[in-house]
């Protein structure tokens, strides 16, 4: 059994699965549930002085074919509990499960003086960290707060000091993705003293319209707004933020991943990118609580396979990987190549290749023979592997030498 | 038309539920050059109906299908889809290969249930065509000839248009209602129907070719042939087609007793069987001469019988009905040579106790039609065509089993729609290439 115990800037828990501040965690029912099953942590859901009201209806999921919820959008603000209720919640549970990570995410108006207020209320009750809600997208941005703070390195370091000058707790700050280059932010928030960043918050999104009402989705009363996407489909945005802030120097502060991590395999992705630990939100609003005990046992499985002793082994292992593309070898070669044993001959690769790519996957004149491929002209670009049905049909097979490397900066540096 | 009430049970084929039709819909590959297609005798572009279903464009769907098969809804039904698109689908029979036949239902059946009308007639030509018979091989022929501007008649000797399809195959595998419906798109082009008219009897070939600029014959087989032994004229020996028509159209078989006989091995055999099985017949039994790898019916077919409760007795032949009284009371048999020769073993010789009789042993040939139309014939009747399915006389096509030869796959419901649809190319181009 490996250890999959995780510090992320002084916050620990038992495991590296925490539930992100989302409607999972707007009260302590919840979370006591989350806890019995396994979850290693808690972010509650936004706590402000004074709670707001929220509109129904509030969410909207994106399918792809017959698959649900690749996508979720939702206008759902922070609580519309008062503090004082989640307060003496938060208490219950860290009462009941001493061991787990509750941290307060925390939102409030532009002032020192609020912020201040707001963290000392928070202090009154066992608490194990702040997460600095600068991401929020929809509505409190247009109150001046969540987003609207993310997308201003300068509020972000502001603020962020404010708070650090009041906690005593470490102080997460969580970023907004609507923003040209979040490592400016991540900077900023390191600049304020902040004990962490976690990103991603939601993507501005609109959900869709309805082709029979022509209303946008979803509705509240005939009318909608942007609201915040998440869930599968924005993993790999919110792994490029977190493999951007773990590569630069000037971030330099832990980073808690969030954004479309569905299982214990995109968690160790996340981590290998940086991440010390991560969030999850879209996942258990789709199946629940009860899939933190496969995400346990898979990322378990996963390390005690390759003999790694404890999950902070492969934080960041693959950030050295992820470099700018003047740095890629311009010398490697990779070629595709069909199985024709196990195609299945429904010429997915061909047409993919003939229509999108580089017209070098041939058909033999017999369709019952597999397609194949124009090694001469191949530059493997992964499509047709990509759009195969077969597992482990299109091998990407490297063809050079592999003993030379040639990369675009070099190329500019050499005078002309 | 108002179809009498039938109660020969539920049909075979369930619809697809939402759920299902989503995930099916869904899993779908969408192949390139897909083999589903190329196995399809009318080309159905498969992935692109089911693609047009998983996008809620069930009108796009309908039409992708009818447009290729005037007979889609039909063949939802009687297709024997494991040998054709589902056998083909590159999820093989382990795998489970796409339900291709059930998501083909629900998009006809949505055309159905919604009345819309798929096709629009052509410009006129001013050339006229005449159709004799409206089974699956006239109305494609009849519905691409509309569509290509020409004044389109279909003679039909039944009440009702459709042919085998409306009564020759038991509503609880095909309704009618489905090849009525079929019909109705032709006749939405403004196709002329003339039914109750017997070319021959009724109006001559002479006439319909002096009428008419081209002629396509689809006239299909006519009644089952006799078997030519003793008894065969008693009450209780029935044309498996006649009792099939009959109890289809809510008619009465009269008494047929607790035994029943069928004597053949193919699809109308099957049906005759499952009729007398749902019309409370206790024990129906299927004779026939050679092995059961021998029997033209489909595979499908032949399990359905047996959780229908036919039982089957194969290398076995009819010798003589035993008659008492002007009735069918017994059938001797004789068993027959393994060795698919179907020779007697005198000796084998045995009487079974039946109230009735069903020969379904194939079906005559309409040759005095075929001389009629100055349409060479084989021996057997068969219409020679050549590629064009043109016959001898050049003005006149023949399409469907007039022109299939017995024993091969040539005799589905989709290959018929094919030729008719071939045929009607090959007129439509005769008449445009006499108009220039």
């Amino acid at each position: 059994m490996a250890d999959l115990s995780v510090d992320l800037g002084g916050i620990r828990s038992p495991n590296p699965f925490w539930l992100a501040s989302a409607p999972p965690t707007n009260s302590g029912y919840q979370v006591m549930r989350a806890f019995a099953a396994g979850w290693g942590g808690a972010v509650w859901k936004t706590l402000a002085l004074e709670p707001i009201v929220n509109v129904t209806s509030r969410f909207a999921g994106q399918n792809l074919g017959a698959y649900r919820m690749t996508g979720m959008n939702n206008i759902e603000l922070i609580t519309d509990r008062p503090l004082e209720e989640n307060l003496r919640e938060i208490a219950e549970c860290k009462a009941k499960y001493p061991d787990r990570a509750i941290v307060a995410s925390l939102m409030t108006e532009c002032t020192r003086e609020s912020w201040h207020e707001l963290v000392r209320r928070c202090e009154t009750v066992p608490i194990d960290g702040f997460e600095l809600n600068f991401g929020c997208p929809h509505g409190m941005s247009e109150r001046g707060q969540g987003a609207a703070v993310g997308q201003d390195p300068e509020l972000v370091e502001l603020i962020t000091r404010w708070v650090k000058e009041a906690a005593h707790v470490p102080v997460i700050v969580k970023l907004t993705p609507n923003i040209t280059d979040v490592r400016y932010t991540a900077r900023a928030a390191a600049k304020g003293g902040a004990d962490a960043v976690s990103m991603i918050n939601t993507i501005n999104s609109l959900m869709g319209v309805d082709l029979d009402t022509w209303l946008p989705i979803p509705h509240v009363d005939g009318k909608s707004s942007h609201g915040g996407f998440c869930g599968p489909a924005v993993k790999p945005i919110a792994l490029n933020m977190v493999g951007a802030c773990a590569r630069d120097e000037a971030v330099g502060i832990p980073i808690s991943g969030i954004g479309g991590i569905s299982d214990w395999r995109d968690a160790a992705e996340f981590m290998l990118m940086g991440s010390s630990n991560v969030q999850v939100c879209t996942a258990v609003m789709h199946h629940g609580f009860r899939i933190v005990a496969d995400m346990i046992d898979g990322l378990n499985n996963y390390l005690d396979a390759r003999g790694i002793a404890s999950v902070r082994e492969i934080v960041g292992k693959t950030v050295p990987r992820f470099v700018d593309w003047n740095d890629l070898n311009l010398d490697y070669k990779i070629v595709a190549r069909i199985d024709p044993e196990s195609c299945i001959r429904c010429n997915k690769c061909y047409i993919a290749c003939e229509d999108a790519a580089h017209q070098c996957i041939d058909r033999p004149a017999d369709p019952r023979l597999a397609p194949v491929v124009d090694e001469e002209h191949c530059v493997g670009c992964n499509l047709c592997q990509m759009v195969c049905p077969v597992v482990d049909c299109i091998e990407m097979v490297r063809v050079d030498a592999g003993d030379t490397v040639h990369t675009w900066r070099e190329k500019l540096s050499v005078p002309s | 038309m108002t179809l009498p009430p039938v109660n020969l049970g539920p049909p075979i084929a369930k619809r697809l539920s939402r759920l299902d039709v989503e995930i099916e819909a869904n899993r779908c590959l969408n192949c390139y050059d897909a083999p589903c297609t190329r196995a399809c005798p009318t080309s159905i572009d498969v992935p692109r109906f089911i693609g047009r279903i998983a996008t809620g464009d069930l009108a796009g769907s309908a039409h992708t299908i009818m447009d290729a098969n005037p007979v889609g809804a039909s063949c939802a039904r009687v297709c024997p889809t494991d040998q054709l698109c589902e056998g083909a689908c590159v999820y093989n029979a382990d795998e489970n290969p796409i339900r291709i036949g059930d998501l083909q239902r629900y998009a006809t059946d949505w055309a159905i249930d919604t009345g819309a009308i798929l096709f629009s007639a052509g410009a006129p030509t001013g050339k006229r065509v005449a159709v004799i018979g409206s089974g699956p091989a006239g109305l494609a022929a009849a519905r691409e000839l509309a569509r290509a501007g020409h004044a389109v008649t279909i003679f039909e000797r039944d009440a009702e248009p459709g042919g085998l399809d409306t009564y020759g195959i038991v509503p609880f595998r095909l309704p009618a209602e489905i090849a009525l419906w079929e019909a109705e798109q032709v006749r939405s082009l403004g196709v002329e129907f003339r039914t109750g008219v017997t070319v021959g009897e009724t109006i001559s070939a002479d006439a319909i070719l002096t009428e008419y600029d081209a002629v396509i014959l689809a006239v299909g087989m006519g009644a089952v042939p006799r078997l030519g032994i003793e008894g065969e004229d008693a009450a209780g020996v029935w044309d498996a087609l006649d009792f099939i028509r009959i109890a289809k159209m809510g008619g009465d078989v009269g008494p047929i007793g607790s035994t029943v006989a069928v004597i053949g091995g193919g699809n109308t055999a099957i049906d005759a069987a499952t009729c007398s099985r749902r019309l409370g017949v206790p024990s129906v039994t299927m004779y026939y001469r050679r092995g059961p790898e021998r029997m033209t019916a489909y595979g499908f077919e032949i399990e359905f019988a047996k959780v229908e409760g036919v039982e089957f007795r194969t290398y076995t032949l009819p010798k003589r009905i035993v008659v008492e009284n002007g009735r069918v009371t017994g059938l001797e048999l004789i068993s027959t040579a393994d060795d698919g020769s179907a020779r007697p073993l005198p000796g084998t010789e045995r009487v079974v106790a039946v109230d009735t009789v069903i020969l379904a042993i194939g079906q005559s040939r309409h040759v005095g039609l075929l001389d009629a139309f100055g349409v060479t014939h084989d021996v057997s009747g068969i219409a020679a065509v050549d590629d064009l399915l043109c016959t001898s006389n050049p003005r006149v096509f023949a399409a469907g089993d007039v022109m299939f030869r017995p024993g091969g796959t040539d005799a589905m419901v989709v290959e018929a729609a094919q030729r008719g649809k071939q045929a009607a190319y090959s007129a439509d181009l005769l008449l445009r290439t006499e108009a220039r």
